[in-house]
Order: structure tokens, then C-alpha cells, then sequence
């Protein structure tokens, strides 16, 4: 079964502000973080059968919590993030440590080019998708690719509240894409409706893309997203998956939900 | 020319993700163009792609905000560096790898700076002056030990002829060569070019007239006379023969022995060009010939008034030659190239040597024409490179005829 990274919010808060989702002085209820993040946990674990690799967390490193962008991995190969904030450069090397002491090759990315792993580094078996101009840069792409030998198409996210590729664009197992298309640019756009068959392209309405709908966890035929998104469901449901709508709000205050707590090991 | 361009590399999978697209729609939006000047796309769906493009803009902080509005996208300045240099060894010969020329505008990146090649021709060598950081092209002959010669190929641009302003024969800017084309069009082109080059008195440009033999043969001396002593025509590059018949024309009133009046041979005809050798040989040169009045009419008398530089050439089958033929072909390589600047356009008249000759030291940029009952002619100067040359298949006395009449010559 699918293993994850994840790591306890002992340290989450709302320390600074580099997203329009973050306001220092909308505090995060650390209390209801916890449940809410031990909730998704239990989901995870017990419901869907998901095997949680748990790291530490650092104090003063508040972030630390969105595993998901810790880097990208395939097979044993790891390629940890360059934030291209100073705020969260700082958990690099704690990521960069987890990876190697549980025996992934790692692989860095030259300094400055910034590159946030599983938050813009998305995709389907046969191909993937990078989100750029936010915060990941697009020169990342073309070394991520020769590294992993595959084919990366950067997307263009023009909204600076979908500012990661996982906060609108979620890839299915049975290869449908969740996605909110004005997140994207027009070019972005056209690619995604030219390489995804209509049949298997899902829209999100903005209200619930707005929830981050989008930023959902998808395990075989589970798939785990924030609450308040019926919509979102009604789709998932009606092409078989098992929904489980957990609430996640206090992280959104961080400007993260569910895939963002979660890093996929395999 | 463009008043400032940069070479960007964009590379990735940029062509499904439409990033090359945007990119080339971002700069055609904001007013510049490009060319792209490579592109090599990935062989698997695994590997990357990347296309150079030059890009372009009317000015350098238009092109500065190009550059900012593509550089997210992937688009990175190609890392500027300076070119390489080698000294040369021995007299006369190039260091090995010596970059070789083309007759395009080139500039090479010299301590930091980009800086024009001057003199440029096709097939040489570039010379870099450090103490005036400029850089000047030279034929392998001139190569001096100790000079400091461009290699490689970094650090070196070579720009796309940009269209003239003008909308005539010469803005299609491609050897076209057709013996089917209507060739009035064309002359009276050239003509109107000659006529604003006369009006400005050599302030914007000499007019150079490459010529055969075949313009005496054919009947076309009197209109070549006229072009000169009306003043359209400010250098001559031609052989020995073209001076000999022209004199020989004078004197006996033939060419090659061919009554010109009487349309057949005379007797003892063919010796008339040699008698006429001989003569101004022992004149002493053609300037002389014409101060003392032993030559008064025809193209060299005409060129000798109207102060015309000419350069003769000789080639291993000439007679006498006549004075001031150069018979060293380096020597007179280098004749006709210390006659060539400022040089703004040139008509390349019935002589397949001559005109591949001066094709060859002449830059891109200078219009010509080639005029020649033989198609072969601009074909083959075209194949050697000077693509900017409009070919008139024509017999050389029709098109300077016309060309005289079209300038108000009544012949």
C-alpha cells in the first residue's frame, strides 16, 4: 500500500506571510490544527490503509508540517526543494537529511533555482506536469527531467492564490484530472485540454477550487480532499471513487490542505 | 541594422507545453522579432528540447523589456563571451582553426564589447587589433607573424542582410537568374540607384563597373563611354583586354580584327590589338596616351578625364600586356580590394572572371548586378556565395544601351 511523508503540527502557526492565504494576525488554533491534522491521519491510516512515515518537526520551522513539498521522489531517487522563500529554505536541509538516512540517492538542484518538489511536480505514469512562475522556476524542469528521464510540461499558473500546482490540479488514478482551469494560463490551458481526453478532464468550480478541492490526496480509489467542496464529490462519486471529506481549515490559513500535509514515498 | 539584439537559449520540453510559442508570440506582441536560429527537438518524449532565437528590437530598453517579459518562461541570455584569438606563426599563414569569413555583416565580442568587422569579404581570416580593440578582415597573404587572428566560433555573430528601405529589384535581396524576366524593369531600377549616387557627388557611394571584352565586341564601347564621361560610373575593374580592344577601336577602328563599322574582318585584322599593345607601350602608359592625344576617344580616354580609378588585372593568356595591367594575382587582389570602399553598387558586365572576382571581395551588403549573354555567369557567381546579386541575362551592348538611354544618353 501507498507509503507517505507526513509531519506532526507541533510548530504549526502563522508566522509570516508568503501567500495571499496568510495573515499573522488570522492566528492558527493550534489545538484544532492538531485534531484536524490527526483526523486526516486516521483517515489516511485506517480508512484507507496508508502507511505513514512520520518526522520529526523543528520548532521555529512552522511550515514544516506541508510535507509535500519537501522534494520530489521516484523510485530511490530524491531530489529535495530550493525554496524560493527564505522563510522555508530553511527546513531544505532537514528534508535533504530525512531523505538520505532512509537510504534515497539524492540528487541537489544547483542554489537559486528554486524548485518546491511535490507541490508544482505533479503527474500521470506517463507523463508529468510542472507548475512555474510562482515559485518553482522553469529552468528547474529541463534538469528534473534529465534526472528522472521523463517528460515534464511546465504550466504557467497565473493566480497567485493557486500559487503551487497541487492547489488546482489533482491527477487521478484512473487517469482523470481535477483541475480549475483559470488557474492557468491560456497556452497551459490549451495543453491541458489537447493532452487530457475530455472524458477525463473534471472542472472544479472556483468556489470549491477555492476550498483547494483540488488539493486532494488520491490513494487507489480513495481520495481524501478538504471539506465544504459537494461539488468536487458529486464528480468523484459519480465515477466511483470513495470520497472522505475532512476538515482542514486551520491550514488553510497557511494556504494548505490536505496534499499539502502528505509527501507520496511511492 | 537592428538597433540591439540578443541570443537566447530556451530549452526543456517547450514544444507540446507551447512555452516556445509563447515565448515567440510574447516578443512578436511586444513589438520585436527573432529568428531562430536552431532549433533541435527531443528524438524520445523523454528528451528535452532547445531552440536558439536571436531576437530583435528597434531599440536596446525595448529589447531589455523582451528579454525581462520572456525570461520566465525559460528564455536565458546565451552566455556572452569573448572571441578567441591566436597569433600567427608564420607570414601568410592563418593560425589553424582561423575562423573563416562570409561576406554578411560580422561582429565579434572583443573585451567584453561587441564590435564590427571591417572590410568584410567572403573567405578570409579576422585580424584583432588590441590596442584599438577593433578587428578588420585580411586575406591569408597579409597575415604578418605576431598578429592576433580570430579561431573558433565563439564570441562571433554573423547578421541577416537587412532589407533596404528602397522597394527596387535589389530588396528581393536573392540571386535571381532568368533569361525570361523582362529585363526593362530592372535597368531602369539600376539607373534610378546610379542617378541618385551622381546627384549626392560621391557623398553616398561610388559606382563600380566590373567588365569583359564582349562590351567592345558587342558594340557596347559607346555607351560605356558615355556612363563615364557623364559621370555614373567612379571605378573600372577590368583586364587587359577590355583596354586593348577599346584603344584597338580607336586606332583601327576594329575589335579583335572585326571592322566595328564594316560588321566583317579586315586584312591582316588580328594584328591590331598586339600593334596596338606595342604602341602604348611604347607611349609609356594610357594616361600618357591619352595626354598626348595618341588616344582620344572610347572608355579608357573617358575614364583617364573623368579621373575614374581603374584597376587592370591580368590573367596568363594576355598579350604585352599593356602598362599598368597588374600580372600578380595577389597584388592585384589587393588593388581592387583598396578600391572597393565605399563602393554602393556594382555591375558585373560580361566578364566571367572578373565578375566572380570582384563577387568575391565584395560584402553582401553592395548591391550588384550581373549582366551576361551566358546564363552560367550569375549562376555561378550565386553558387560562390554572392546570392545577393540580381543576374540579367543579356548581351552586355543592349543592357548598357538601355541603361544609357534610361539615363537620358542619346546614343
Amino acid at each position: 500500500m501507498s507509503r507517505l511523508l507526513v509531519c506532526p503540527p507541533d510548530y504549526f502557526g502563522i508566522e509570516y506571510e508568503i501567500n495571499p492565504w496568510m495573515r499573522v494576525s488570522n492566528t492558527a488554533d493550534l489545538k484544532r490544527a492538531r485534531l484536524q491534522w490527526y483526523a486526516l491521519m486516521q483517515e489516511l491510516e485506517h480508512q484507507i490503509g496508508a502507511t505513514l512515515e512520520r518526522m520529526d518537526p523543528i520548532a521555529s520551522l512552522p511550515d514544516m508540517v506541508f510535507t509535500a513539498n519537501a522534494g520530489v521522489l521516484y523510485g530511490l531517487c530524491a531530489v529535495p526543494s530550493r525554496f524560493r522563500h527564505p522563510e522555508r529554505q530553511r527546513e531544505e536541509r532537514y528534508f535533504e537529511q530525512w531523505f538520505r538516512t532512509h537510504g534515497y540517492d539524492v540528487t541537489l538542484l544547483e542554489e537559486g533555482l528554486y524548485f518546491e518538489g511535490a507541490g508544482d511536480l505533479l503527474g500521470f505514469p506517463d507523463i508529468w506536469f510542472g507548475g512555474y512562475r510562482q515559485r518553482t522556476d522553469i529552468r528547474a524542469y529541463p534538469r528534473l527531467s534529465e534526472i528522472f528521464n521523463r517528460e515534464i510540461i511546465p504550466l504557467e499558473l497565473v493566480n497567485p492564490r493557486f500559487y503551487h500546482l497541487d492547489t488546482c490540479f489533482c491527477p487521478l488514478s484512473g487517469g482523470e484530472l481535477l483541475y480549475y482551469p483559470p488557474a492557468f494560463d491560456p497556452y497551459a490551458q490549451t495543453v491541458l485540454s489537447d493532452r487530457i481526453a475530455k472524458d477525463r478532464q473534471m472542472i472544479v468550480p472556483e468556489a470549491e477550487a477555492l476550498r483547494f478541492a483540488c488539493n486532494a490526496v488520491c490513494i487507489g480509489r480513495h481520495v481524501v480532499l478538504p471539506d465544504g467542496c459537494p461539488d468536487t464529490m458529486k464528480q468523484l462519486e459519480e465515477r466511483g471513487y470513495h470520497v472522505h471529506p475532512v476538515p482542514l481549515d486551520e491550514f488553510m490559513k497557511a494556504g494548505g490542505s490536505a496534499k499539502c500535509l502528505t509527501l507520496a514515498l511511492e | 541594422m537592428t538597433a540591439a539584439e540578443e541570443t537566447v537559449i530556451l530549452q526543456g520540453h517547450i514544444i507540446d507545453s507551447l512555452i516556445l510559442a509563447k515565448v515567440l508570440d510574447t516578443i512578436l506582441m511586444m513589438g520585436g522579432t527573432f529568428d531562430l536560429s536552431d532549433v533541435q527537438i527531443g528524438t524520445t518524449r523523454q528528451e528535452a528540447s532547445r531552440a536558439t532565437l536571436v531576437v530583435r528590437a528597434a531599440s536596446p530598453a525595448l529589447l531589455a523589456e523582451i528579454l525581462t517579459a520572456i525570461q520566465p518562461h525559460g528564455a536565458s541570455v546565451a552566455r556572452e563571451t569573448d572571441c578567441t584569438v591566436e597569433p600567427v606563426r608564420t607570414a601568410g599563414v592563418l593560425p589553424d582553426g582561423f575562423y573563416a569569413t562570409t561576406h554578411l555583416p560580422t561582429h565579434v565580442r572583443l573585451q567584453g564589447h561587441w564590435c564590427e568587422v571591417q572590410a568584410i569579404e567572403m573567405d578570409l581570416g579576422i585580424r584583432f587589433d588590441p590596442s584599438k580593440v577593433s578587428a578588420r578582415a585580411i586575406p591569408m597573404t597579409d597575415a604578418r607573424p605576431g598578429d592576433l587572428i580570430v579561431t573558433g566560433r565563439d564570441g562571433i555573430r554573423v547578421l541577416p542582410l537587412q532589407r533596404p528601405p528602397e522597394r527596387d529589384v535589389f530588396s528581393f535581396m536573392e540571386a535571381q537568374v532568368s533569361s525570361e524576366r523582362p529585363h526593362g524593369p530592372i535597368i531602369a531600377d539600376i539607373a534610378r540607384r546610379m542617378r541618385t549616387l551622381r546627384e549626392a557627388g560621391g557623398t553616398q557611394g561610388k559606382v563600380l563597373l566590373a567588365g569583359g571584352p564582349a562590351i567592345i565586341h558587342s558594340g557596347g564601347r559607346d555607351a560605356l563611354t558615355w556612363l563615364i564621361e557623364a559621370g555614373f560610373v567612379h571605378v573600372l575593374f577590368c583586364g587587359n583586354a577590355l583596354a586593348a580592344h577599346d584603344m584597338e577601336a580607336h586606332m583601327f577602328g576594329t575589335s579583335l580584327g572585326y571592322g566595328l563599322s564594316a560588321g566583317h574582318t579586315v586584312p591582316h585584322g588580328h594584328e591590331h590589338h598586339l600593334r596596338t599593345i606595342n604602341r602604348i607601350r611604347a607611349i609609356g602608359s594610357i594616361e600618357q596616351a591619352v595626354a598626348s592625344g595618341a588616344i582620344t576617344q572610347g572608355i579608357m580616354a573617358a575614364c583617364v578625364r573623368q579621373k575614374v580609378q581603374v584597376v587592370m588585372a591580368g590573367t596568363i593568356r594576355d598579350d604585352g600586356p599593356l602598362p599598368g595591367v597588374i600580372t600578380d594575382s595577389v597584388r592585384a587582389q589587393a588593388a581592387m580590394r583598396a578600391a572597393l570602399p565605399g563602393v554602393k553598387l556594382a555591375l558585373l558586365v560580361a566578364s566571367t572572371l572578373h565578375a566572380i572576382a570582384t563577387g568575391n571581395l565584395l560584402p553582401a551588403t553592395v548591391p550588384t548586378v550581373c549582366v551576361d549573354v551566358n546564363p552560367a555567369v550569375p549562376t555561378k557567381l550565386a553558387d560562390r556565395g554572392s546570392f545577393q546579386a540580381v543576374g540579367l541575362v543579356m548581351d552586355a551592348a543592349s543592357f548598357l544601351r538601355d541603361l544609357t538611354r534610361e539615363l537620358g544618353g542619346k546614343i
